[in-house]
């Protein structure tokens, strides 16, 4: 129950390590719905002290994903498995893993202290026992001065914390979380993503967590799973997905990014020269191996470009003028669309560094974006 | 919504009612009648209800009345209640549309047609008619109205409290008995009530299915009549009345409370 130290913390890598046995585990995993295909032959493992975030658009499968878990749903084809067993058609009541509802779930008739303890007596535990865990995880989600009032006496935050508090009183081997944090609002999302984090590196318990909001995905997991129409595009760690998505759809669903289509020039010595239609050139370091002639895609985040008045690369390529489209001003930074000569759309963000500025970039303004080699990435599907 | 009434709405209510309630309110007033002529006033005087209350044969078919009334109406729960998770919850069975269809179709049934296709049922099979084809006359026409009444909560209910519970380890008969009965009790029990104060009030289909010995408080009272009115029947009949009132009442009290208090969940979740 101690924070994990900085190395351990760069060493959890589990998924890298051939001898890890996994603690969840779908094996080739298809569910329809008459004929309608949410997930599709799909195949993942999950470890354990693992978090884990599903991320996805509305309707591709993450919640259907979650319910095979917890025994909701059956699959039409394939396994679970879990901690080496397979529960493919074990029902829910007898499956080591417990789910946070959406909705939270408390059960209205009963006040929080016998909706924590609801889960326990099920098990036929000691009395005393029961009040001792239930205690315990009122301290832990800091819901002690709330033991004795309904569901319908609390606040959205306090729902929330109660049914995290209901769904771990059974120290499951994973807990599932399906959208937890949806209700809430910004700031007590933040909060409660830390908390979150927090508890699950304290319990050591697997946390499986759906979410749409892919800031979210970024805080609180380990690894990353991004779904499309019931299959897995990618899964990786939360940098990985951000800085080396496999594909356009990951590099567009996982924050924003700018796309510039060429043609591979020259690809020596991992420097890939990319021009595109209206000869702009483009270099970018690249370890991925690319044909001479070759269809692809640069793509860099607005983050990793910049903007300025003055044409500042000398060497005639990563850079392209154009006319300031559009700003928002974000507080902490600013936001310029500027549209090229060629007529597209590049979006650059920058830090507002100084509360004050002379002479700010502004509308319908000349400017050049510019970036450096190493500033984007080369896709290629 | 309009809150200000117009004259002609204020007319039109008034009138509506005064036509629904005002010959209950003169049966009310007249057995409080001194005289022993039922339509001529001879001041206040509570001395029918000492007299109805001392007449041992219509105390018998009160009595008679209350029991199958209490009977019926718990049967009809079960049954209603089940009629309406079958319907709500098991969406996908062959006929689910005919059996909605079957079970609702005495709601709007001649009395008569029920209760005469029931003595047919009864003579066909050989039932000795009595106190108790009055009961299973009465389960199988007041059940559809608890169907209903708990049809409408369950289909507001919400499903993950019981996939909640699963989740917990709860198997899905414990999970019946102690997450959703518990939170729709509300509703059967106004199902309940209504199902007891639709009896106690029947006269045709009792009428059709009675036999000798099982005489209950309407028919005694319709049979009296018959030989002219007395006050002591305006006495019984507004106890009746009373009694009627309070259950419906009570019954959409209950449901009323229940959706005030879903409301509010809900106005919270929003929140
Ligand atoms: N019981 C069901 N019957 C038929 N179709 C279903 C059923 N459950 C889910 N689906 C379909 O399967 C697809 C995946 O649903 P799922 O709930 O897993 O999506 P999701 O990724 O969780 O979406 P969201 O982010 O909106 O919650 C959807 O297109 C949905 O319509
Ligand atoms: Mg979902």
């Amino acid at each position: 129950m101690t924070k994990p130290t900085a190395a351990e913390r760069e060493k959890f890598e589990p998924w890298n390590d051939p001898t890890a046995r996994p603690l969840v585990e779908f094996r080739n995993v298809t569910k329809n719905f008459g004929s309608f295909t949410a997930v599709d032959d799909l195949s993942l493992s999950i470890y354990e002290r693992e978090f884990f975030a599903l991320l996805g658009p509305s309707g591709c499968g993450k919640t259907t994903l979650m319910r095979m878990v917890a025994g909701f749903c059956e699959p039409s084809e394939g396994e679970v498995w879990l901690a080496g067993e397979n529960i493919t058609h074990m029902p829910p009541y007898q499956r080591p893993v417990n789910m946070m509802f959406q909705s939270y779930a408390l059960f209205p008739h009963m006040n929080i202290e016998q909706n924590i303890a609801f889960g326990l007596k099920q098990e036929k535990m000691a009395k005393s026992e029961i009040a001792d865990r239930v205690g315990e995880m009122l301290t832990l989600t800091k819901m002690q001065d709330f033991a004795k009032r309904k569901p319908d006496q609390l606040s959205g935050g306090q729902k929330q914390r109660a049914a995290l508090a209901r769904s771990l009183a059974k120290q499951p081997k994973v807990l599932l979380l399906d959208e937890p944090l949806g209700a809430l609002d910004r700031k007590l999302r933040e909060e409660t993503q830390f908390e979150l984090m927090d508890l699950q590196e304290r319990l050591g318990i697997t946390f499986m967590i759906v979410t749409h909001d892919q800031e979210e995905a970024m805080t609180v997991a380990d690894r990353i799973a991004v779904m499309e129409q019931g299959k897995l595009i990618q899964i990786a760690s939360p940098r990985d997905i951000y800085e080396h998505p496999g594909n356009r759809y990951v590099a567009d669903f996982v924050g924003d990014i700018n796309f510039i289509e060429g043609i591979a020039q020259s690809t020596n010595d991992e420097l890939i020269k990319i021009e595109t239609a209206d000869g702009l050139i483009v270099e970018c370091n690249s370890a991925a191996s690319i044909d001479k002639n070759q269809q692809v895609w640069f793509a860099a985040r607005p983050e990793k470009l910049t903007v300025s008045r003055e044409n500042p690369v000398v060497t005639g390529s990563n850079a392209v003028e154009g006319e300031v489209w559009d700003i928002a001003y974000l507080g902490d930074m600013s936001c310029y669309n500027i549209r090229t000569d060629a007529g597209k759309i590049l979006k650059v963000t920058q830090l507002n560094h100084s509360r004050t500025s002379d002479a700010p970039i502004t509308w319908e303004e000349r400017v050049w974006v510019s970036w450096t080699n190493d500033a984007g990435m080369v896709l290629t599907s | 919504m309009n809150r200000t009434w117009s004259p002609y709405n204020k007319i039109s209510v008034t009138l509506g009612l005064a036509f629904l309630y005002l010959p209950i309110i003169l049966l009310i007033v007249y057995s409080f009648n001194a005289s022993k002529l039922v339509t001529v006033w001879g001041g206040f005087s509570t001395k029918w209800y000492a007299a109805a209350f001392a007449n041992q044969a219509l105390m018998d078919a009160a009595w008679v009345t209350v029991r199958v009334a209490l009977i019926s109406a718990t049967i009809a729960t079960v049954f209603g209640t089940l009629a309406a998770i079958a319907l709500v919850r098991y969406t996908k069975f062959r006929g689910r549309l005919l059996f909605s269809g079957m079970i609702y179709a005495p709601l709007v049934m001649p009395e008569v047609i029920t209760g005469l296709s029931l003595l047919l049922l009864f003579v066909a099979a050989g039932i000795d008619r009595g106190f108790w084809t009055i009961v299973i006359a009465h389960i199988t026409f007041t059940m559809c109205f608890v169907a209903v009444v708990v049809q409408s909560r369950l289909i507001t209910f919400d499903t993950s409290l019981e996939e909640a519970a699963q989740d917990l380890g709860c198997t899905p008969l414990n999970t019946f008995f102690t997450i959703t009965l518990p939170i729709i009790a509300p509703s059967i029990f106004a199902g309940w009530v209504l199902a007891f104060t639709l009896s106690l009030d029947d006269l045709v289909i009792a009428q059709f299915n009675s036999g000798p010995g099982a005489t209950t408080l309407p028919m005694k009272i319709f049979s009296q009549v018959r030989l002219g009115v007395t006050p002591e029947i305006n006495a019984i009949c507004s106890v009746l009345v009373a009694l009627v009132t309070v259950g419906l009442i009570i019954s959409s009290l209950s449901l009323k409370r229940n959706e005030i208090k879903r409301a509010r969940e809900a106005e919270a979740m929003r929140a």
